[in-house]
């Protein structure tokens, strides 16, 4: 209960004398593995993956949001530290705030994923005999308009702006994060803007004012070593 | 059960900017030191590591080197008439966390205050009349910029601040800032290498007559050495630098500049995630016996000391005041009480201006890198015929192009689908973006107190933070808005758009950690919580150090002057106090 530090626990210590170093004491992140589902079940999957695809479409700039794996991203984020709120402040009273006092709500996302995309279904059955996956990209733009500007009444108490919200705000980081997340395939966004990634030196090119970054991007993911944790 | 330890000279709650700075300090006067650190034990190699120190999602939106709300977080509302609820993520400003505190992951603007910001109520009173600041608290802090110039003099030093002087001992210096007070030399290290955006802004301003120069940079220039010995690389421009630990020992903090040096000391020791939970003192409560803390297994532990310094960031310095019983807390209806008083913030605006033809490569990129100009900030322009006091510095310094949080799009764009799209390819190159960091006033009813319902994990009320941007502050803001446009409107460009400050202060999207004020210094017991060597008033073997001694907030970052007030405390506790231990400095 005392604990609650960044990505591992650490435990209390007194250093004296020295720096302390041990080797491997680092911590990269963890490869999101795609291929299955963690959080999602098969139907909300499937309507995760039909949103993303909208808000991400496929063009002559980029895939869609679905094959850069956008979809996979939020699964893997809802089963750690995000999706359970784990690092926020999560006691009560849960009171309604002013829009300055940010959510105050006492889902955290996990939940408002599971009863969010319930929602949507419910809804969409009810009016269209149809899930979302099933409209023709037009009407799930409509949709999903309506929604963001809350024009649409979900069932369950389900408010469509700040659900939209989670919804954009995690696509895009699926999107745009380093790849290592499970988005962002072949780091297809970097190369869309002309982002280099993870690269760390820039000095020969900072007074090359106005012209292009020639090289590529790169990303932190590819060393065999980073899928061993380390003991 | 708590355990009682063996007695130490000092004990130091937080070991972050100012923690580092006495604990160096303190143990060269041979005093033993041990600092309590709440967070977790960090250093560059292993927690700034080269492989992927450069993962946005980790360290930026997750924020993983922060201090996490589930720790403890703050209760907010915009005035008293309404009622506090918690933060339960940050967002406009967000705490540090672990050896280095907030240095790890700050960006290194680093800033002198001017005499007319240190005396300011006694210049502006004298300048425009005692009623242009009737609704304001403002106050003086008791010492003078030329008092203060040696401790500047010293945290940059150490830091190694890439720069370029504009008045050294009364001359003024081509190419540095007209506007600062004279300085004994210039910087340690010459200004960084600039980047395309800063450089347009630089020379649109001086087409207009104003004083563009290099913004103070805690990013190295070059390799330097520092007067500890401990040698620091050249910044390589990486643009993951604010909420990122640098992975190159290129951006001051205490890693960088201090630990290499004081964790070799046999007379000093650290212990981390461990968090203090009060200060004890003695009955009659007018001297601390030391502190009590917990560590990660639930263990708590009393640990006697002779000297207790605060160094737990300025918003925990005032929390902590309260929760151990010294001096009083401040009561907005009354006027009285000390601590929580004069809680100031930043008050910011931005500027974006769209091109066509530019490719500024935004990723190449520094913390500090860019240009100000200071020509409306502080008190360097007259405010005669103005309804307002106080100004800001427009900074130039674009420090990244990380792509989840720096997507700049014309003004209008849908937030998603083809248009969102290609609206966001066409801006993120082209984009240009400057702001103003701006004053912020003291007012009566902006401060800081204990939550009557909301609780930490240990039961104890969390802080709650009132505060909305004064009006005075609107109309200053406004004032440079106007004149940001003016400097849109000289770059070009296809299209501007300036984002206003309004009123309803919002505590959700990212604004600055730049909190001051809550245990203000002064010469006046009843009117400030410290005196001008950050002494407790009401119990002097407590000093608090941090930006929660600032009685206001200047337009410019708070830590060059937080590192300033850390060595003037050091210098009254290692010259002054340790002669006779346990009296006050100053006498009321
Ligand atoms: C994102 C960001 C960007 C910034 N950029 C700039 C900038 O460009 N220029 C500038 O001037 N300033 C900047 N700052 C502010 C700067 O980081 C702070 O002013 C500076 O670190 C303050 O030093 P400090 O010693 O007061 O606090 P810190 O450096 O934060 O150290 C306080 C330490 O105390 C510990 N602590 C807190 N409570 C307890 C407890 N109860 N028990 C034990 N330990 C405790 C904390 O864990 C922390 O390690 C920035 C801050 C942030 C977060
Ligand atoms: S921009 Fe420079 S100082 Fe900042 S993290 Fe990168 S290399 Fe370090």
């Amino acid at each position: 209960m005392f604990t609650v530090t960044a990505t591992s626990a650490s435990f209390a210590r007194s250093l004296s004398g020295s720096l302390p170093w041990a080797p491997l004491s680092s911590d990269p992140p963890m490869q999101v593995v795609s291929g299955g589902w963690q959080f999602f079940t098969p139907q909300e999957a499937a309507l995760v993956e039909a949103i993303v695809d909208r808000l991400v479409p496929a063009d002559d700039l980029s895939m869609g949001g679905k094959e850069a794996g956008c979809a996979v991203y939020i699964d893997r984020q809802l089963t750690g530290a995000f999706g359970t709120s784990s690092r926020l402040y999560t006691k009560g009273p849960f009171l309604p705030g002013l829009p300055t006092q940010g959510y105050q709500g006492e889902a955290n996302p996990a939940q408002r994923y599971r009863i969010g995309l319930a929602a949507i279904d419910a809804f969409l059955k009810q009016r269209d005999g149809k899930t979302f996956a099933e409209l023709q990209p037009a009407d799930q733009d409509a949709f999903l308009t309506a929604m963001e500007a809350g024009k649409v009444d979900l069932p369950n108490g389900v408010k469509g702006p700040g659900f939209f919200g989670l919804l954009l705000q995690n696509t895009m980081e699926g999107f745009f994060a380093d790849p290592v997340y499970g988005g962002n395939k072949d780091m297809v966004s970097w190369r869309m803007l002309g982002f280099p990634g993870a690269r760390y030196d820039y000095r020969d090119h900072v007074s090359k004012h106005n012209q292009p970054y020639p090289r590529p991007p790169v990303s932190i993911e590819g060393s065999p070593e980073w899928l061993v944790k380390r003991s | 059960m708590t355990t009682i330890l063996p007695r130490k000279d000092v004990v130091i709650v937080g070991l972050g900017w100012t923690g580092s700075i006495l604990a160096h300090e303190l143990t060269d006067q041979g005093l033993d030191v041990l600092a309590i650190e709440r967070g977790p034990w960090r250093d560059t190699a292993t927690d700034f590591n080269i492989g992927y120190a450069q993962d946005e999602l980790r360290y930026s939106v997750r924020r993983d080197l922060f201090l996490q709300p589930a720790v403890e977080t703050l209760t907010m509302r915009n005035d008293p008439s309404q009622t506090a609820l918690p933060m339960r993520d940050f967002g406009s400003f967000l705490l540090g966390n672990g050896v280095g505190g907030a240095g790890v992951h700050w960006n290194g603007h680093t800033w002198r205050f001017w005499d007319s910001d240190f005396q300011i109520k006694t210049n502006l009173t004298k300048r425009y009349g005692a009623a242009r600041i009737a609704d304001l608290q403002v106050e003086d802090w008791g010492v003078t910029g030329a008092e203060m110039e040696p401790y500047y003099d010293q945290f940059e030093y150490l830091a190694g601040i890439s720069g370029k002087a504009g008045n050294i001992k009364g001359q003024l210096q081509e190419g540095g800032n007209p506007f600062e007070d004279p300085r004994s030399r210039d910087y340690p290290n010459p200004p960084m290498e600039m980047t395309y955006a800063p450089t347009l802004f630089a020379n649109a301003g001086r087409s207009m007559g104003l004083h563009p120069f290099p913004t103070p940079s805690a990013n190295m220039s070059r390799t330097y050495v520092n007067p500890l010995g401990i040698t620091m690389g050249q910044c390589t421009y990486c643009g993951f630098c604010e909420r990122f630990g640098c992975a190159n020992y290129s951006k001051s903090s205490a890693q960088t500049t201090i630990l290499p040096v004081l964790m070799k000391k046999a007379n000093f020791e650290v212990r981390t995630d461990s968090e203090v939970l009060h200060v004890d003192l003695a009955a009659g409560g007018k001297s601390a016996r030391g502190v009590t803390y917990v560590d990660t297994s639930g263990q708590e532990f009393f640990q006697p000391a002779d000297l207790v310094l605060l160094c737990a960031y300025g918003l925990h310095n005032a929390r902590l005041m309260m929760l151990s019983g010294i001096g009083r807390i401040y009561d907005p209806a009354t006027g009285e009480g000390t601590v929580g008083r004069n809680y100031c913030y930043q008050t910011n605006a931005g500027v974006q201006v769209f091109f066509d033809d530019k490719n500024f490569n935004p990723f190449i990129a520094a913390g500090a890198l860019g240009q100000t100009i200071d020509d409306y900030n502080g008190d360097a322009f007259d405010h005669g015929g103005l309804d307002f006091v106080g100004g800001a510095g427009i900074n130039c310094i674009p420090t990244n192009g990380r792509p989840i949080g720096t997507r700049p799009t014309l003004p209008g764009t849908p937030k998603w689908g083809s248009a969102w799209k290609k609206a966001t390819v066409a801006g993120y190159k082209s984009t240009l973006g400057f702001s103003s960091q701006g004053s912020s006033s003291a007012t009566r009813t902006n401060y800081l107190d204990l939550d009557p319902t909301y609780k930490d994990r240990f039961g104890r009320p969390l802080m709650r933070m009132t505060f909305d941007f004064p009006d005075n502050d609107i109309r200053m803001s406004n004032y440079l808005c106007d004149r940001m446009e003016e400097i849109a409107k000289t770059l070009g460009g296809k299209q501007y758009n300036v984002g206003r400050r309004k009123k309803g202060w919002d505590s959700v999207p990212y604004q600055s950690t730049h909190n001051t004020g809550g245990a203000i210094m002064g010469t006046d017991p009843k009117r400030s919580a410290v005196n001008t060597f950050l002494q407790s008033w009401d119990v002097p073997n407590v000093f608090v150090i941090g930006a929660s001694a600032f009685p206001q907030n200047a337009g410019k970052n708070p830590t060059g002057t937080v590192g300033a007030l850390a060595y003037r405390a050091a210098d009254g506790i290692r010259n002054h106090y340790l002669r006779n231990p346990g009296a006050p400095l100053v006498q009321a």
